[in-house]
């Protein structure tokens, strides 16, 4: 019933046991309000064939209603109303209040990406990974507009607000992989602000997690990092390419010459580009590496200072991977002038 | 022409001495008329452009939704389309379309009155929306606004597209809903004709009523709060967004204020609308005449307490999610009251099924859905889910397209007779409104199911899962447009080459029928006394209630 229910709703997959209750009470509401349209309609159409009009003079009895009519007609939509209120509020509640014990996640929204902390230092972009069967509490804000994270396979959402924490909190019992939507329009990327809740069985999180603690360390160390799975990558710039895609990379810089929110990567090595502050730089390796580490110290001219820092985030081997990668993207036409400015224009406003 | 003795056959099928060519006619008689039926027809006009506007970019907007990546314009244009759409079909079209237009021509008459209380300020609220209108219009030409029509702040605030000049423009609107709705009020008050007592009035009156009250107390929050937005735009005070010290919520807050209570500003002329339609069609009186007028005025009083059932996601506490989401199930119960009265007024009618009356149905279909989805919402929990998704826009489309525009063709059809003097043709009357119910299905109900997938709405791109759905709901979407416009073409023609239509085609005995068509410049000829409410159809055959005239005396 569950599942014939869900498809014909098209209602995503129920991650846990809070998305099944909600699901209930969405089933519920739609069975009650077909019973109770089908009798509005069907006493209509009883109406319209029983009382049609026979001739244009036709005189109709001057009929008013009872007070039990009315009665009848405020009661019973407000009893049916009630009862679903007081299915669906408790729930709310309950999605109000995390338990003692749940595990925090920072979330931070951003134009146009999540950035997920964990307690002890990792952090990820667009992926969170959770453990199943635990509870997740999420502490929620946002760097720029308003943005809203939205996991429908959870069926939770919960506002991004700049300058102020919000929380939800959610507990998957099914391991897996859900989408993360942005739900509050925040601009020209708002429907690329796509993430994943990656669900794992709780010892491979574990193991996950104290990986990460580990590799932290060891990326600070400018270590390289043996604790990695080994990948049989076929270059150095697939790899870069693989690497470019999980960081998010390429959420804002386009690989076919495309304005967006950063500069393009096709034909971007050796090129020379104009820096905000009236320098020309080439983009040669150095270059392409100090914008990985330290991004708001050379912005190009037309750009607005968003890109977050993979200072830690990415070790040596990878960011050489991720510098053959944009190598390898040259057209025969070979080196462009400066990048073009983005299709919008960056805010010019004196601040206060 | 005395009340009691005029023979049918000195009626005249079209009134030579109408409001369309007295006092004179020509462009300058009409653009400095007081007469508030041609302000009526100038304010139909000129809505009925913008809708036309607001339906093209709906339309831009389905085809780019067609394929899952970009298909016909890139994503900032899409974000200025849906903002545009929703400016335009809202501040342009909807708000003023019922109360300004078929208000102004028809509440005078139906109260007895030879116009409204106060007719220059009347003229002065069409120019007003001109005004509004034609600032709005530069902004959207000049840059457009991509923000979508809550203006939501700290991203409104920080946009570099034009949404001053389109604030502005929604700012002055304003204005002129401000002017008809305390133009409205006064002249119930003061120009009803004698023997007219409150529960003597035409159901549309008490809802045109509410709708007044409304306009005034709500529409000069939303004046404040634009004029913060565009003030902290211009000069970057620090109001609303967080980085210069300002609260982004609150600004929810108050645009919810105004923009729930809006929502009634559009529903409750429908509402209005359909009154008057059920009756006349069913040859009945309204079944629970109290109950329908007095939910009017609940709609009214209680839409002030439900803005909070947009911020459910957006961090407020429990305790308020809980108030306003039961608060705002009472608002279902008022219109519950309503839809179970226009029903049981069928009971014991003579059911006529012209096209006015198929429009009925497809609002009662549109009402109850769009009704029951809104309660499914307020029960908080499914909200979260639903919030800001395609879902949501199915509920408000079915509430503001489904019931608002069904109640517009509906008036438009009901009252083309009236206004024009001249019939539309019945047969494609019929066809038109088969294809704009369809289409309207056709284009709703796989969003409904779209936000149950989980599709948020405002998404330029969407992944391939939601592909299907998207195509049906643009294919719906075509038969929607193709129906419309089919309707235009034949209202278009009728006005010059339909048959004439005489004062009362429908044999209604709602008060409006009883003056010539088109009416004359005074509206009636004697002020009538009522001694009956309207819709009396246990009298058909008798003399209509006190002085009014007995006009279309095809009884005898």
């Amino acid at each position: 019933m569950n599942e014939l229910m869900r498809r014909v709703l098209f209602l995503p997959e129920q991650a846990s046991e809070y998305a099944r209750g909600v699901d209930r009470l969405h089933f519920f509401v739609i069975l009650t309000t077909m019973v109770a349209a089908t009798g509005v309609f069907g006493t209509a159409l009883y109406f319209f064939v029983r009382y049609r009009r026979r001739s244009d003079t036709d005189v109709t009895p001057h009929v008013t209603p009872r007070p039990i009519h009315e009665i009848l007609f405020i009661g019973g939509p407000l009893t049916l109303f009630l009862v679903w209120f007081a299915i669906g509020f408790p729930q709310y509640v309950s999605l109000q209040t995390p338990p003692k014990d749940a595990m925090d996640v920072y979330v931070q929204g951003k134009k146009w990406m999540w950035k997920f902390a964990y307690p002890g230092g990792p952090s990820a972009v667009d992926t969170l990974r959770v453990p199943a069967g635990r509870p997740v509490r999420l502490l929620i804000t946002s760097r720029d507009v308003i943005h809203s994270f939205f996991v429908p396979a959870l069926r939770v959402k919960q506002d991004a607000l700049p300058g102020r924490y919000t929380e939800t909190w959610f507990d998957a019992d099914r391991p897996g992989r859900y989408q993360i939507f942005c739900a509050e329009f925040c601009g020209i990327g708002h429907s690329s602000m796509l993430g994943e809740v990656v669900v794992m069985p709780a010892e491979e999180f574990d193991a996950w997690i104290a990986d990460q603690r580990k590799g932290l360390t060891r990326a600070q160390d400018a270590a390289p990092a043996p604790g990695e799975p080994v990948r049989a990558a076929s270059s150095v710039v697939d790899e870069g390419r693989r690497i470019a895609a999980e960081q998010g990379c390429l959420k804002c810089h386009s690989i076919d010459g495309s304005p967006h929110i950063g500069p393009t990567w096709l034909n971007l090595y050796l090129r020379h580009e104009k820096l905000k502050d009236g320098r020309t730089v080439v983009a040669d390796e150095g270059y392409l590496t100090k914008s990985m580490m330290d991004p708001g110290a050379d912005i190009v001219a037309g750009y607005q200072n968003v890109m977050p820092t993979f200072q830690g985030k990415l070790a040596p081997p990878e960011a050489a991977a991720v510098v053959e990668y944009i190598k390898s993207l040259q057209t025969a036409a070979g080196v462009s002038g400066p990048s073009e400015p983005p299709i919008y224009e960056p805010v010019k406003r004196p601040r206060q | 022409m005395s009340p009691s003795s005029a023979p049918v056959s000195e009626v005249p099928a079209y009134n030579p001495r109408n409001y369309l060519n007295s006092p004179a006619t020509g462009l300058r008689s009409w653009l400095t008329t007081r007469d508030h039926k041609r302000i009526g027809v100038m304010f139909l006009v000129a809505t009925t452009f913008f809708f036309a506007v607001g339906g093209l970019f709906a339309m831009l907007i389905r085809i780019e939704l067609l394929t899952p990546g970009p298909t016909i314009v890139d994503a900032m244009t899409y974000n200025r389309l849906f903002t545009l759409h929703g400016v335009v079909m809202i501040f342009l079209f909807m708000i003023p379309a019922i109360p300004s237009g078929f208000g102004n021509f028809l509440l005078p008459i139906m109260l007895g009155a030879r116009d409204v209380a106060f007719p220059r300020l009347n003229l002065l609220s069409f120019y007003v929306y001109l005004l509004g209108a034609t600032i709005a219009l530069w902004g959207m030409i000049h840059g457009g606004a991509d923000t979508g029509w809550t203006f939501y702040t700290p991203y409104s605030t920080q946009t570099v597209t034009k949404v001053v000049p389109i604030l502005l423009g929604a700012f002055i609107l304003g204005f002129s809903s401000i002017l008809t709705g305390l133009n409205f009020i006064v002249t119930t008050h003061t120009l009803r004709a004698p023997g007219m007592t409150w529960t003597r009035m035409p159901l549309f009156i008490w809802s045109i009523y509410a709708t007044s009250v409304i306009q005034i107390l709500a529409t000069p929050v939303l004046g404040m709060t634009l004029l913060l937005v565009a003030i902290e735009n211009a000069f970057g005070w620090g109001i609303f967004d967080p980085a210069r010290g300002g609260d982004p919520v609150l600004f929810q807050h108050f645009f919810w204020f105004y923009s729930h209570p809006a929502v009634y500003i559009m529903v409750l002329p429908a509402m209005a609308v359909i009154s008057e339609v059920v009756c006349t069609f069913s040859h009945k009186n309204i079944f629970g005449y109290n109950a329908v007028a007095y939910s009017s005025l609940g709609i009214a009083f209680v839409g002030f307490f439900t803005w909070g059932h947009h911020l459910f996601t957006s961090g407020q506490s429990a305790f308020d999610a809980g108030i306003f989401g039961v608060l705002s199930m009472f608002v279902g119960i008022f219109t519950a009251i309503k839809v179970f009265n226009w029903t049981a007024t069928l009971y014991k009618g003579s059911i006529s099924f012209k096209t006015p009356f198929a429009y009925f149905v497809g609002f009662l279909f549109f009402l109850v859905f769009g009704g029951m989805t809104g309660i499914a919402l307020a029960t908080v929990s499914l909200d979260v889910h639903w919030q800001d998704t395609y879902f949501v826009v199915a509920h408000f489309h079915f509430i503001m397209v489904g019931a608002t525009i069904m109640a517009f063709l509906a008036a438009l059809h009901y009252w083309f007779p009236k206004i024009t003097g001249r019939t539309y043709p019945e047969g494609w009357g019929l066809v038109g409104a088969t294809l704009v119910i369809l289409g309207f299905n056709f284009t709703f109900i796989p969003q409904f199911l779209l936000g149950n997938e989980g599709m948020p709405r405002r998404y330029y791109a969407y992944p391939e899962r939601f592909w299907p759905l998207n195509v049906a709901s643009t294919a719906g979407a075509s038969v929607l447009a193709f129906g419309l416009v089919l309707i235009l073409v034949y209202l278009l023609v009728s006005l010059r080459s339909g048959p004439v239509a005489g004062p009362n085609p429908w044999h209604s005995r709602g008060f409006e029928w009883f003056v010539p068509s088109p009416p004359p410049p005074e509206n009636w000829e004697v002020t009538p006394v009522i001694t009956h409410p309207p819709h009396d159809y246990h009298h058909a055959g008798e003399a209509p209630p006190g002085g009014v005239e007995p006009e279309p005396r095809h009884a005898s």
